[in-house]
């Protein structure tokens, strides 16, 4: 091909873009286009229905999301053994997330329009969420997240069954207030969740008269912190909070002990540490160290004590069970039960039966809240123990409904804006 | 006229051109679910760094292991002006800056918020880019496994900047939730297939301009650079200035395909500009054979078609499976599948040692690290 044909070809098409432009495609303010997409796939006349697991079986994630993984299935075989959903077995389709936000979006894409499955459980990072939203939203479809996160969030198209920041933070706030803390460093991985439930700390500390004395951020994966313990032991608060995430809370930890800190003289309170990565870190580095969760393994409940065995059963004894796994094994649950309770499978049914659907978790009881799509929860603070698992130390003792935009405190007024 | 010279004559490329056009333009289209369309939209974008890859390794020898850069440059400007056009028109700030700051908005945001200061951006600032750290480099006559590593770096750290600046870069998360694109609803499937169509056309268009340049005097002596820069340098050109624009027009590339991948996909975040998706672009090329002209396009498409659909089946097996093809071709065929027949051709005539052997058509590989 010469130049002059190649620019003819190229002319041709551009007009013919230009045409398919301006002739049939809906303007960002005609609203009215979104509702077309929004038509559903899925098929419920046969005895089975779909529903899809998105978790990160592959790269830096896989680690934590293939125990998400793990509860799901457990969850859905017992469901199946119990005679399925509605008269109807539960088919996996699973999907690797590959521990990259684009991998989840494209994966979530593909699971509703491609596989048109009913609901999708899956997702950990907040990037994993944040990157899934619009697909949920553009698609009108249904997404379990089972992990905490930071809050001022919520989605119709999204059931959050980890805690929101009033179910874990705040909580965690209000234990070290009552604990004598009067001033707090906060260390933290450099993304949205530190980032967020650092602004919401600082707005805390500030109408409670709590001194914040310094604010340290490490890149994900980020592991020589002889700088930040250092700043912390100088600025002598009376606790840190911890919301790094991965293998830095190793090295942290590690160098915490090594500059002669103690849990006892300055606690730290985690939030991203469970029973799964206790281990990782080294018992001896972290023992006696507050954390902030809704469920540990150590629950003294039948419902616990049934799952914690199921679980080994299905997986080794070795295996421990934590939060976020948990949440993802209470979301299928409460799927289940908003899908008994409308009699239905579609998403605008689900909608509107979801709230007041109630389980009995391993967490103790559990239930959705229909206008933000969240579930009411207990805190528990607890405490590392020599063995590895963590014991209650602190509870909120009943339920605390979710609230993502801390509308219910005062001091919060504007985080949301 | 004979038939070979008919096959690679000028009207076996216009054919060719047209074939293309009519697979992805029309039959595409009515094959393929919206989802799979989009999909196939995807590969395009990344077919499109691969013609500048077959252009700038392939041709001119320079190994690219960091068009991640150049491509995020172009995506995360589209992304930027896209945000800034979703923001309320109360505040003006896009909605993930207002969740984790108050400070507003950056102010090298600003320029973005022009659709027409961006779409300027998207081709100058790769090529300026491009030229800055062509000059800079091969004037000094680094080359080889040194340009390769320099240039991996800048992909490693320009990840590493945009994950440590959440505020103003989206941090990890990236760039997500477009509304729309200059004006039109993303959520329209009537809009989505005109981005597709604006792939294809992008696609062609770059693969005409790279055919031009490889048959050009130009082309010649980018080859003439990569297989004897020296005796290019006595002949009295320059072959830091060759080689430049041969980086400059590939930077370009990977430019238009990151600003078209951003609406198409819906998402760029640091996972998609940083070395592993650099090293999975080349390794696309490698096996489609860097030299040609199709072989890049052919090998990117095929390389991305297969990751989506093996990761759907095996978890995790799909970078096994792109490391092992990777070094069959290295190992088996320099020149990539584009030279498997030739190759075939070869082996059958060791074979049969009697038939005297044909000279094939592939362009030297020697030298072109």
């Amino acid at each position: 091909m010469n130049i002059s044909s190649a620019r003819r070809l190229v002319a041709v098409a551009t007009a013919s873009a230009m045409v398919l432009l301006s002739g049939c495609g809906a303007r960002v303010s005609d609203d009215t286009a979104t509702a077309g997409e929004g038509t559903s796939c899925v098929d419920t006349s046969g005895s089975s229905v779909k529903i899809g697991f998105l978790n990160s079986r592959s790269g830096t994630m896989a680690i934590s999301e293939n125990t998400v993984y793990n509860s799901l299935k457990l969850a859905a075989d017992q469901i199946n053994a119990a005679g399925g959903v509605e008269g109807k077995q539960l088919t996996i389709v699973a999907e690797d997330g590959a521990s990259e936000p684009t991998v989840f979006a494209e994966k979530a894409e593909k699971l509703i329009r491609g596989d048109c499955v009913a609901a999708v459980f899956g997702g950990w990072t907040s990037s994993s969420r944040k990157a899934m939203l619009p697909v949920f939203e553009s698609n009108n479809a249904l997404l379990f997240y089972p992990v905490q996160y930071e809050g001022l969030e919520s989605s119709k198209n999204i059931f959050y069954t980890g805690a929101t920041t009033n179910q874990q933070i705040v909580p965690a706030l209000d234990y070290l207030k009552e604990k004598g803390a009067k001033s707090l460093f906060l260390v933290g991985s450099d993304y949205v969740f530190p980032q967020t439930a650092n602004k919401i700390i600082k707005a805390y500390a500030k109408a409670n008269g709590i001194e914040v004395k310094g604010e340290e951020y490490a890149p994900l994966g980020h592991t020589d912190f002889s700088t930040i313990v250092s700043k912390v032991k100088a600025a002598g608060a009376d606790a840190v909070f911890n919301t790094l995430n991965g293998d830095s809370n190793v090295a942290f930890f590690k160098e915490y002990k090594n500059a002669g800190l103690t849990a006892e003289a300055m606690p730290v309170l985690s939030v991203s540490i469970a029973e799964e990565e206790v281990g990782g870190i080294g018992i001896g580095n972290i023992v006696g160290q507050p954390v902030a969760w809704n469920y540990y393994q150590t629950i003294d409940s039948p419902q616990n004590k049934k799952f914690v065995a199921d679980f080994k059963t299905a997986y080794g004894d070795a295996k421990v069970t934590s939060d976020p796994m948990e949440a993802a094994y209470t979301s299928l649950y409460l799927w289940k039960g908003m899908v008994e309770k409308a009699k239905s499978f579609a998403v605008a049914d689900i909608q509107k039966a979801a709230g007041g659907v109630s389980f009995e978790a391993p967490e103790g009881t559990v239930t959705v809240n229909g206008d933000n799509h969240h579930i009411a929860k207990t805190a528990l603070i607890g405490k590392i123990a020599q063995d590895g698992l963590i014991y209650t130390d602190w509870t909120s003792g009943k339920p605390i409904e979710p609230d993502p935009f801390l509308k219910s405190y005062p001091w919060a007024a504007g985080l949301s804006g | 006229m004979n038939l070979k010279s008919f096959l690679t004559g000028r009207w076996a490329v216009v054919g060719g051109f047209v074939l293309a056009a009519v697979l992805l333009l029309v039959v595409a289209p009515a094959l393929l679910t919206p989802f799979r369309l989009g999909l196939l939209g995807k590969y395009l974008c990344f077919a499109m760094v691969a013609v500048g890859i077959g252009l700038a390794w392939g041709r001119g020898g320079m190994l690219v292991l960091g068009q991640g850069v150049f491509f995020g440059l172009g995506a995360y400007i589209m992304a930027m002006h896209l945000k800034l056009a979703d923001a309320p028109a109360s505040t003006g700030v896009p909605d993930f800056m207002a969740l984790i700051s108050s400070d507003g908005v950056p102010f090298w945001w600003e320029p973005f918020r022009s659709g027409a200061v961006t779409l300027v951006a998207i081709v100058v600032v790769p090529a300026l880019a491009a030229v800055l750290l062509g000059l800079a480099t091969f004037r000094r006559r680094v080359r080889g496994a040194y340009f390769a590593i320099l240039s991996q770096a800048l992909a490693a750290a320009f990840a590493i900047l945009l994950i440590g600046n959440p505020r103003s870069t989206g941090g990890s998360t990236g760039l997500n939730n477009f509304k729309g694109f200059f004006g039109f609803s993303l959520r329209d499937p009537a809009n989505r297939l005109t981005l597709y169509v604006i792939a294809v056309v992008a696609l062609l268009a770059m693969v005409a301009v790279a055919r031009q340049l490889m048959v050009s005097r130009y082309g010649e002596l980018l080859v003439a650079c990569r297989d004897a820069e020296e005796r290019v340098r006595f002949l009295g050109y320059d072959p830091a200035a060759i080689k430049t624009f041969a980086y400059a027009v590939a930077a370009v590339m990977a430019g238009v395909a990151g600003a078209l991948f951003v609406p198409i996909v819906g998402i760029i975040s640091p996972n998609d500009v940083g070395i592993v998706p650099s090293i999975g672009l080349l390794i696309g090329v490698a096996i489609g054979g860097r030299t040609t002209l199709l072989g890049p396009v052919l090998g990117a498409i095929a390389v991305a078609w297969a990751e989506t659909s093996l990761s759907e089946r095996f978890p995790s097996g799909w970078t096994y499976a792109q490391g092992l093809l990777f070094m069959l071709v290295v190992a088996f065929l320099p020149g990539g599948l584009a030279s498997l027949g030739p190759v075939l051709r070869g082996w059958r005539d060791r074979l049969r040692p009697a038939v005297p052997a044909e000279k094939t058509s592939v362009p030297s590989l020697s030298g072109g690290s």
